[in-house]
């Protein structure tokens, strides 16, 4: 079978699918990717089904090789810096990774996760129907748990016939710091007039306590008219549960299925892909939808991706290493000049 | 007493909770387990899946196919009767109280200002009814843990549980799975896996089963945990 070796994977890289349905009733969590629609993206760019098994690459990057077979693939997600033997390319394309070579992915300017998808699937053993890792219980992708050098992917791949180089020219990948559209409910009645009018104007600011589970936010304390505490219900994606401190929680791919704080809204689905890729530190707004708007949103969001080939272009000239040398050097003349 | 008709709350746009109450009681659950069994019967298309909760019951749907306000239209209209006791199953539980299976025994008799073999005179006599699961896979919630056993959270989360722990806190019991970290006390354990991934489905307890506690000695529990670790079946069902 083809495999992929993982050369280096700094932490938070895990094998994700559409996610794992069917068992929150008996505490499991879905997990899934944390930008779906830079996941989906990137499965479309390579002919696959939607939800087909991919890595996701989180701040941490990754390093890795093919290890006997050409291997078709694709990736998005954020504006990692990617390269090939060492020589860059655009964040966003599709390619195929001839055996020896490595790709490599890295931060770049901005973005927390990205995905590569190879043609067909990662084919690492499916738990509970899915193949999605989760950490926290130990289940799916390999071994339950994030993955590291020496591990090899398995691939099945569903064709070796060389894929032209192409950029995936998606205009939902680019950056777009508007203000993430929030559905007001169930527990908005746990929080005072004035708290939810703070909510909607005040600026926020993602803190370090941001993972798979959920995203902490620092900013004005929003207040409770009354008990913090309630009698735990069920969460879904997106929730925005504020504890005793007032500050909100944005319950992520790998929240639990139940929990016991008001949750005062949910971030619409069409704009948490785009939160999931905020950094630690950076800010963000959030702006008061009703749910048939976010449902028609999102189910626009879906027609959108859904047209992912019409967006694959031939490249545009990539920088080579001497054009990124010169501008270094003459960057540095500059300094010199200046002083 | 007339029943008040239940609250339906978006929870997003592709989930719906519909709550009966805000309280942890019998009948509420009754009513939340029996909208899950009219919907499981009467399936609605589009529905992914339910997740019964003390109060609530929250189901999870694909937007393509259902809009809220039309599954608001279409669950309120389905007629759903609370489900009794009768039609669940009944479990026996072995568990161990030995003190090296029960790390926070001895604190806990001494907040409440009992002996330890009280402590599990009453968690082991009551009659436990299972309300949700929760936490992480595998995590009963049980309702029925004598009133004089209500011990408040820890203010701080105590080390990892060992796997198949049982805790109480805040007047609320639960037989735990996976070891993590817990605001609750570690009060006995039991050698069975209440979760197991390669079963479909991975759990054998349902919300609405009876559970009942057995005491077993630590030689019994290492038994039983061997036995469970081929696979053997050491859950005993009463009814």
């Amino acid at each position: 079978m083809p495999a992929l070796r993982i050369l280096r994977a700094g932490p938070g890289a895990t094998i994700q699918d559409g996610g794992r349905f069917l068992d929150r009733r008996y505490g499991v969590t879905p997990a899934g990717p944390m930008d779906w629609i830079a996941f989906r993206t990137a499965n479309l760019a390579i002919g696959n089904a939607l939800d087909a098994a991919a890595i996701e690459i989180a701040l941490g990057g990754i390093e890795l090789r093919s290890e006997e077979n050409a291997l078709p693939l694709s990736f998005c997600g954020g504006a990692f810096q990617w390269e090939r033997n060492g020589r860059p390319l655009p964040c966003a394309m599709r390619l195929t990774l001839q055996p020896g070579e490595t790709l490599s992915a890295r931060p770049g300017a901005w973005g927390a996760f990205a995905y590569l998808a190879v043609a067909g699937s990662i084919a690492t053993e499916p738990v509970l129907g899915s193949r999605a890792t989760q950490t926290r219980a130990h289940l799916g992708g390999l071994d339950g748990r994030m993955l590291h050098a020496g591990d090899v992917l398995p691939v099945a791949a569903s064709s070796f016939a060389a894929q032209t180089e192409r950029e995936i020219a998606a205009p939902w990948l680019s950056r777009d710091d508007a203000p993430f559209r929030v559905i007001l409910g169930p527990q908005q009645d746990y929080f005072t007039e004035d708290a939810l009018a703070t909510f909607f104007s005040a600026e926020f600011r993602l803190t370090h306590e941001a993972d798979r589970m959920a995203y902490r936010f620092d900013g004005p304390t929003i207040a409770h008219a009354h008990d913090f505490n309630i009698v735990s219900d069920g969460i879904a994606l997106g929730a925005i549960q504020i504890a005793g401190d007032g500050k909100p929680l944005v319950l992520m791919a790998d929240h639990q299925p139940t929990g016991g704080y008001p949750k005062l809204g949910h971030v619409a689905r069409a704009d948490l892909g785009r939160l999931a890729q905020m950094r630690p530190g950076e800010t963000c707004r959030f702006a008061a939808i009703d749910v048939e708007a976010a449902r028609e949103a999102w189910l626009q969001c879906e027609d959108r991706i859904a047209e992912t080939q019409r967006f694959i272009r031939p490249l545009r000239r990539l920088p080579k290493n001497e054009d990124l040398l010169r501008i270094n050097l003459s960057s540095g003349i500059i300094d010199v000049e200046d002083r | 007493m007339a029943e008040t008709a239940p609250r339906f709350l978006p929870a997003g746009e592709a989930a719906l909770t519909v709550e009966f109450g805000a309280t942890i009681d019998p009948l509420l659950n009754a009513r939340v387990r029996g909208l899950d069994a009219a919907l499981a019967a009467s399936p609605i298309a589009g529905i992914i899946e339910t997740v019964p909760t003390y109060r609530s019951l929250m189901i999870h749907f694909d937007p393509r196919v259902l809009s809220t306000s039309a599954l608001i239209e279409k669950v309120a209209c389905l007629p759903s009767e609370p489900l009794t006791a009768e039609s669940a199953k009944h479990w026996l539980i072995p568990v161990c109280y030995d003190a090296t299976h029960a790390e926070d025994l001895a604190e806990v008799a001494n907040a409440l200002a009992m002996t330890q073999e009280q402590v599990v005179a009453l968690h082991r006599g009551a009659d436990y009814r299972v309300y949700m699961y929760g936490f992480a896979p595998g995590y009963v919630f049980l309702g029925g843990l004598p009133a004089a056993l209500t011990i408040s959270r820890r203010a701080k989360p105590r080390p990892p549980i060992p796997r198949g722990s049982l805790l109480i806190a805040g007047g609320q019991a639960l037989i735990g799975h996976d070891p993590m970290p817990t605001g609750w006390y570690h009060i006995g354990r039991t050698p069975i896996a209440t979760f197991d991934p390669e079963r479909e489905p991975p759990c054998f307890i349902e919300v609405g089963d009876r559970i009942s506690f057995e005491a077993i000695d630590a030689a019994t529990f290492e038994r039983l945990e061997q036995a469970a670790h081929v696979g053997a079946p050491i859950a005993r069902r009463l009814a």
